[in-house]
Parts: structure tokens; sequence; C-alpha cells
């Protein structure tokens, strides 16, 4: 068994309704790997994001799912995350009655203090917040990047973590990711943002359910400008185009 | 010295905490078991009188006029013994300009059939503000009827707030009928969070009437069902003048069991520049909350604890 290996996913399809959501995905995502994931709306990132959480309603048709060796695809996901994945939405829940404090103490290996500084949320202001409507958009991702740090996940997949956040704290971000991976933790970054995009040198391009390519982030971002942002299809890309990557 | 005082406060001092406040000289305070008066303080500016009634005590509280109490005042009722009724009759005035907070507990902690009936009625004069907060802890098992009755006028410029909470042991069979008129410029919020179990059945009805202009309220509640418990909840606003707004926000949980609940927002206006709203909502335990919570390695039954600990808070 190859223990660099943290996630595998295997010939993965996801079906509703006779239609075919996710099409023979695999990935492998390395021990300490950041993963960005790009692609056109709709082309089933987040799909995927919650087929490796194990979120009800996402099991996949067919494939498997191998997470530190063990095959995870009928686990809870109580399990997945005991075992060490963790899950930040692309829009967060909100709780009526939880404070901050609560909610980052949850099987937390750091302060709610310390993560809340890490984001750029003062402490004092935000400790007894409850986390409901009365916290902005911007304000609730910040929270969520918190309590993903602080539980210091071995695989976290964070989606559209820029999405709603001012341009002006994506360096807010970029330092929680860099902070993940340097505790060691592997991160899948679905992003529509080119800055987080290149955060790693290798990145996916999934369109319309497939995974088109694994490679060499300036080049994939490169094409994706070139080919996906007009592209209407979708499916087919010229196959030497796509050698060229 | 006085048995009955001091069985209601070590109950208290168990389900509740200190009691220090409760017997404080400094603090305004009422302590009644079935239907005697057992301890009574009054302070500046707050005038407490009472008689005895068919089954309990009648009450008349008033906070004179520009005074404000900053201490809670306490309100303390019981029942020691487990079986009987109990009518709480009160009256409590806020005159012009006058701040008071009002905590209420209730203790049943004994209840095997006891029936408790309180009949309130809340006057506020121009520019007061009332805070209510009451707050029963039943048994666990035994049958108990709740009937918590309040009429209430707010006077112009004025602010209540009020906050009913039964999430300690069976709801039993309550039902909660509140029906506020408000002024001008006045404003009202009302929470009722109920947790129902086994065969407990709550009824809840809550009424505001924005007569004044710039009159604002919301009618809220929170109601969690397990077992077999039934809840009907009725939030009522009514828009009776220029610039008044509303909001009616039931909500109700069924977070297990064959719990039944049903939910109406009414909400009428008969003047064009108001604005009332609703929403109401029944379901389970949201899903994208419990899978959060799992997310971060708890399990099901654990994150059901925290959400629905989070609404009754
Ligand atoms: N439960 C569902 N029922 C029907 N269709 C679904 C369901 N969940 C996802 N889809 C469809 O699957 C496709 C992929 O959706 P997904 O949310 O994964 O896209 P995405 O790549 O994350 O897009 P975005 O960039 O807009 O977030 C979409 O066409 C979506 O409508
Ligand atoms: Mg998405």
């Amino acid at each position: 068994m190859d223990f660099d290996r943290l996630l595998e996913i295997k010939n993965l399809y996801f079906n509703i309704n006779g239609k075919d959501i996710l099409k023979d995905i695999n990935l492998t995502v390395k021990k300490g790997e950041i993963l960005p994931i790009i692609g056109v709306n709709g082309t089933g990132k987040s799909t995927l994001a919650s087929i490796i959480m194990g979120l009800s309603g996402y099991k996949p048709t067919r494939g498997r799912i191998i997470f530190k060796g063990e095959d995870i695809t009928d686990l809870s996901v109580t399990a997945r995350a005991k075992l060490g994945i963790t899950l930040a939405w692309q829009i967060p829940a909100n709780f009526e009655g939880i404070a901050v404090r609560e909610y980052l103490s949850i099987n937390n290996k750091m302060s709610p203090e310390e993560a809340l500084n890490f984001v750029g949320l003062n402490p004092k202001s935000y400790m007894d917040r409850i986390l409901d409507d009365s916290l902005s958009g911007g304000e609730r991702k910040r929270i969520e990047l918190a309590s993903v740090l602080s539980i210091k996940p071995s695989l976290v997949i964070l989606d559209e973590p820029d999405s709603g956040i001012d341009i002006a704290s994506m360096d807010i971000i970029l330092n929680v990711i860099h902070e993940l991976k340097k505790n060691g933790s592997s991160v899948i970054l679905v992003t529509h943002s080119k800055r987080m995009a290149t955060i790693a040198d290798k990145l996916v391009l999934m369109c319309n359910g497939n995974i088109v390519k694994k490679g060499d982030a300036k080049k994939i971002i490169k094409f994706f400008e070139h080919y996906c942002k007009s592209c209407g299809h979708i499916g087919k890309i010229d196959e030497g185009v796509l050698n060229e990557l | 010295m006085n048995y009955e005082l001091d069985r209601i406060t070590d109950i208290y001092n168990k389900l509740i905490g200190p009691t220090n406040e409760l017997l404080d000289r400094n603090t305004g305070s009422i302590v009644i078991n079935e239907d005697k008066v057992l301890s009574i303080n009054e302070i500046n500016g707050l005038h407490i009188e009472y008689n005895k009634i068919t089954d309990g005590v009648e009450i008349n509280i008033h906070v004179d006029a520009d005074i404000r109490i900053n201490d809670p005042v306490h309100l303390c009722v019981g029942m020691l013994p487990s079986e009987g009724r109990q009518v709480i009759r009160s009256r409590i005035y806020i005159h012009r300009n006058a701040y008071v907070k009002f905590l209420a507990h209730c203790i049943f902690q004994n209840a095997k059939h006891i029936e408790h009936i309180m009949d309130s009625e809340i006057y506020l004069e121009d520019s007061a503000e009332m805070i209510y907060k009451e707050e029963h802890f039943n048994s666990d098992d035994g049958e108990i009827y709740t009937y918590p009755k309040i009429i209430g006028e707010i006077g112009n410029n004025s602010r209540l707030s009020e906050e009913f909470k039964l999430i300690h042991g069976r709801a039993g069979n309550i039902n909660i009928d509140y029906d506020i008129k408000q002024n001008e410029k006045s404003s009202c919020d009302i929470m009722t969070k109920i947790f129902g179990k086994k065969k407990d059945n709550i009824k809840i009805k809550e009424s505001l009437y924005l007569n004044g202009p710039y009159a604002s309220g919301t009618a809220t509640s929170r109601v969690v069902l397990i077992d077999n418990a039934k809840s009907n909840v009725f939030g009522e606003i009514a828009g009776n003048a220029p610039y008044t707004r509303g909001h009616v926000d039931c909500q109700e949980v069924i977070s297990d069991g064959d719990a039944y609940a049903s939910a109406t927002p009414k909400i009428s206006v008969n003047n064009p520049l108001s604005q009332i709203t609703h929403e109401a909502s029944i379901g389970r335990v949201n899903k994208k909350e419990l899978e959060t919570l799992m997310a971060h390695g708890i399990s099901k039954d654990e994150a059901i604890q925290l959400i629905v600990r989070g609404i009754l808070r």
C-alpha cells in the first residue's frame, strides 16, 4: 500500500434521475497536497465534495473511495470525519442558538481565540456571537475556516472559500491554506479564483462531470481561459489541445 | 424558620442557582407556594400587594413612574405538593418612564397531577420598558396542566419584551394565550420556547395588535417535539395603523418519533402603510446543520442534541 496516497477515488459515477452528474472520476490526493479544482458552474465540483464527505443523497452509483487505505464508500459523515476528513460548504449552515465559542470548541485542537485570530476576526467581538444570520456571509465563511483549522483534519475540502469574501481578505484564506499544509493537512480547494488556483503547482480541471485533466496549474488555467469560458457544450475537448497541457 | 420556603429555595438552588438574589433585601421579589405567599420584598419604587383567592393568590405589582430598577425582580412560584390546583392572578402596572426586568421561575418538580392557571394583565404606560422572562421546571412524568394567559396594553413609546420557556421536564398540557394591544411607537417582542415529549400537548396563541402608528412587534415560537408530543402554534399580528411593522415567526422541529405539529401564522393589515410578514416552518432537524456538525466528528445524536439545545436556548 502506498502510504503517500491519502485519498483515492476510483471509477466513481454519480447519477440522479438518470442523469450522470459525475462520470468515471479517478483522482488521487497525496498527503500534504493542495489540490485546486476548477471548472465552470454546474460541472460537479460541489457534488464531488459532497460525495467525498458522504453527505446524505450523495452515495456514488458506482466506484470506490479509499481514504488512508480504507474503503470509506459506505461510511457515515461522522465516521469519515473521525478518520480525518472535513468539509467547508460553499454556503455554510447557520445555527440558531449556537455561539461561535461553542462551535469552535467541537473536537478542537486549537483554542477558539487562536482560530479566530487566524481568520482576522477579533475574538472579543466574535466569541459570543451566535452563528445565525446576524453574521454577514463573509464573517460566517471565515468562522467556517476557523473551525476547519481548529480541528486539524488530515483532509479538508474547501468549497469556494473565496466566494463572498472581499478581495482584500483573500490573503486570509491563503494563510489558512498554508497553515493547514503546515499542520500536515491535505486540501481539496474548489475555486473560481485564478489567484487561489495557482497556490499549487498542479490542479484539476473538471468539465461536465468529468475530470478533464490533472496537471500543470498555469497551463490548465490558460487552457481554461481560452476554451472553457466560452464553451457552451460541454464534454468534448480536442485531444490535440489537451495533450499539449 | 419557614419550612416551605426552605424547601422551595432548596429546589431553586438545585435547578436554577444560588438563591441569594431571590432572598436579598435589596432585590424585589415574591415567593409563592400553592396559595400562600412565603416571602415578599418590596424595594424603592416597587410595590407588591397580594390577596388570597380560591386555590391561589392575586397579586398587584406597580413600578412607580420614573423609577429604574436595575436588578431583576424575582417571581418564584411553586407547588410543593404533587397534586392540586393553583391560580395566580397578577396585574402588573409599569408607570410612565419606568424600567423593570422580571425573572419568573415556576417550579413543579413534584408534580403528579397539577393544574396551574396564570391569568396576567400587563399595562405599560408611556415611555416605559418591561422585560419579562419566565421559565418553568416541571417534573419528568406527571400530568401538568398549565394555562398562561396574558392580556396586555403597551403605551406610546413603550417596550415589552417577553419570553416563556418550558424545556425542563414534561411540558404536559400547556395552553398559552397572549393578547397584546400596542399604541404609537411601542414595541413588543414575544418569544415562546417549549420542548414537548411523550404525550405532551402544546397550544400556543400569540396575538399582537399594532394599533398605533409606528408600533412594531414580533411573535416568535420555537417548539421541539419528540415521542408522541403534539403542538399547535398560532401566531397573529394585525397592522392596524400606518407605519406599523410586525413579524410572525413559528418554527417547529420534530426531532424524533411520531410527533405532530401544526403552525398557523395569521397576518392582517388594514392600512396600506403597514408591513407585516411571517415565516413558519415545521420539519426535522435541518440536514445541512446536522451534517455540518457531523463533519466536525460528532455523532448524529450528539449533533441533534446540540441543534435542539440551540433552538431552545
Ligand atoms: N440533488 C440534485 N438533483 C438534481 N441535480 C443535481 C443535484 N445536485 C446537483 N445537481 C446538478 O449537478 C450538476 C453539478 O452541480 P454542482 O453543484 O456539483 O456544480 P458545481 O461545479 O459545484 O457548480 P458551481 O461552480 O456553480 O458551484 C448541476 O447541473 C446541478 O444542477
Ligand atoms: Mg459548487
